[in-house]
């Protein structure tokens, strides 16, 4: 097993640990986003909770959610490596820089930072709460009580301070996914003219269509609802 | 002469590995705008030893853009601010007269500085001597065509094969990562039916060896490609990829 430690301890497999966590991440956002869509449904929270029931209790969901959490430790963990290495590779800088790439490149780990911070913000408040806590219940249409997350997170969603951060760190993800989408595809290694146009072009609208929906959720409820 | 121009220069000195480098400004007048960037400095120095002080030291060579030698971080940017040429081949006239110019050694652990504007690139050397080369008996010349090759392969490792290993892509980078370089040279191989028989071990060895001399991870920023002078393409870095991802599942180095 040395040449599979060597491997994924070198830059280039460290890499393409990121990249392929990093695009299953990517699968994930959309996922939740289609179940953040049922808070905009008037109905009292019952679509919302059907949901969250479904999300915490079917097994096939709850198998892929240990890989989801894993995932995100590990991109995070080879993040950290990967910054350490390169600031370790650079130790005096310049006097003048002028960088020729996009900012966004330039600072995905001060973005996954401030994702980082959201996630652990967002799990307190509403998985923890979720799981731990005891909330007002709530009798789904096929008679089944639950507890009722609808209503936790209508109420954090009044809250201009957790829209604010809300809203904030949903325009870290798209900056994050601006620089980090196409770059996944290029660490493992598909760049082809055939189809790397198409990566970039849908690669930068699913980073403004994903962070305008996310963040477009908790400023209708707030504004409007 | 009229066109004539006068610079201020903020120049990286250095007096060894050991010692701490600082800027030092220097005044320059009468530079002509034909000058190249390298002919200004040879001035600065004529200037320098006629008041007794120790010249700058700078890389140099053929002074035609070719052999990869200089290596000037200027104002902010490798080789200068145009794209696609080296320091050598950077003219006065892309300045102004009273511009302000800053000039500095290439950024990395792995190319230590050696005296003012000199730093040792020999890190690149060794990623060649670690596989950049096809073991071949040499003899008299082979005939021209006798290995077909298309002519689309032929140009894409041309392309590959015009990287001078002047550093300006570890240079640019944020994290001093030579993957550019190290991409063009298992490029240029990976590309010929005379590099196929070492493909494996070349691009494993290679990476390693770039790892081992302590360049950073490529983080797709794309810098490195706007930088270097030969243009060498982002391609190649996704190709190097590809070649290492099929090395590591295939070869039989365990």
């Amino acid at each position: 097993m040395n040449w599979f430690l060597k491997t994924f301890s070198g830059s280039i497999g460290r890499k393409l640990l990121m990249a392929l966590t990093g695009l299953f991440l990517c699968t994930f956002l959309i996922v939740h986003l289609i179940g953040n869509f049922q808070l905009l449904k008037q109905d009292g929270g019952e679509a919302f909770n059907f949901y969250a029931k479904f999300m915490t209790s079917n097994p096939i969901i709850k198998t892929t959610s240990y890989l989801l959490y894993s995932s995100i430790v590990l991109h995070i963990i080879v993040a950290i490596l990967i910054t350490l290495q390169n600031k370790k590779s650079r130790p005096q800088g310049y006097v003048v820089s002028k960088n020729k790439s996009s900012w966004a490149s330039r600072n995905m780990g001060i973005l996954g930072t401030f994702i980082l911070v959201f996630i652990v913000v967002h799990m307190k408040d509403f998985w923890a709460e979720y799981h731990f806590e005891d909330l007002p219940m709530y009798q789904l249409k096929d008679g089944s009580m639950v507890k009722d997350l609808y209503l936790e997170v209508f109420g954090a969603f009044k809250n201009i301070y957790y829209v604010g951060l809300y809203v904030f760190c949903m325009g870290a993800v798209g900056y994050h996914l601006w620089h980090g989408f196409e770059s996944g595809f290029q660490t493992l290694g598909l760049n082809h003219k055939k189809y790397t146009p198409w990566i970039q072009s849908s690669g930068k609208a699913f980073s403004v269509l994903i962070a305008a929906a996310f963040a477009f959720i908790p400023l209708y409820i707030y504004f409007i609802a | 002469m009229s066109g004539n121009m006068n610079l201020t220069l903020k120049v990286w000195r250095q007096k060894d590995g050991k010692s701490q480098g600082k800027i030092v400004d220097y005044q320059v007048k009468g530079i002509s705008p034909d000058m190249s960037f390298l002919e200004m400095f040879d001035v600065l120095n004529e200037d320098l030893i006629k008041k007794g002080e120790t010249p700058i030291s700078f890389d140099h060579d053929c002074r035609e853009g070719i052999c990869g030698m200089c290596s000037m971080h200027i104002n902010g940017r490798p080789h200068g601010p145009k794209t696609g040429i080296t320091t050598c081949q950077l003219h006065m006239r892309s300045f102004k007269d009273g511009d302000t110019i800053v000039v500095e050694p290439w950024r990395a652990s792995a190319f230590p500085v050696v005296k003012d504007l000199v730093v040792d690139r020999s890190a690149f050397d060794r990623i060649i001597q670690a596989g950049g080369y096809i073991s071949v008996n040499t003899g008299e010349a082979p005939d021209a065509n006798a290995i077909p090759i298309p002519k689309k392969y032929a140009d894409e490792a041309f392309d590959a094969a015009t990287c001078i290993g002047c550093g300006a892509c570890v240079a640019a980078c944020k994290n001093a990562s030579a993957m550019l370089f190290v991409s063009a040279k298992v490029s240029q191989l990976a590309l010929l039916p005379q590099g196929d028989a070492e493909r494996k071990q070349r691009v494993e060895s290679m990476v390693d060896q770039m790892n081992e001399e302590g360049f950073g991870a490529c983080t797709n920023t794309g810098a490195c490609s706007a930088e270097c002078p030969k243009e060498i393409s982002q391609v190649n870095i996704a190709r190097l990829n590809r070649e290492y991802i099929s090395a590591k599942l295939t070869s039989d180095n365990i």
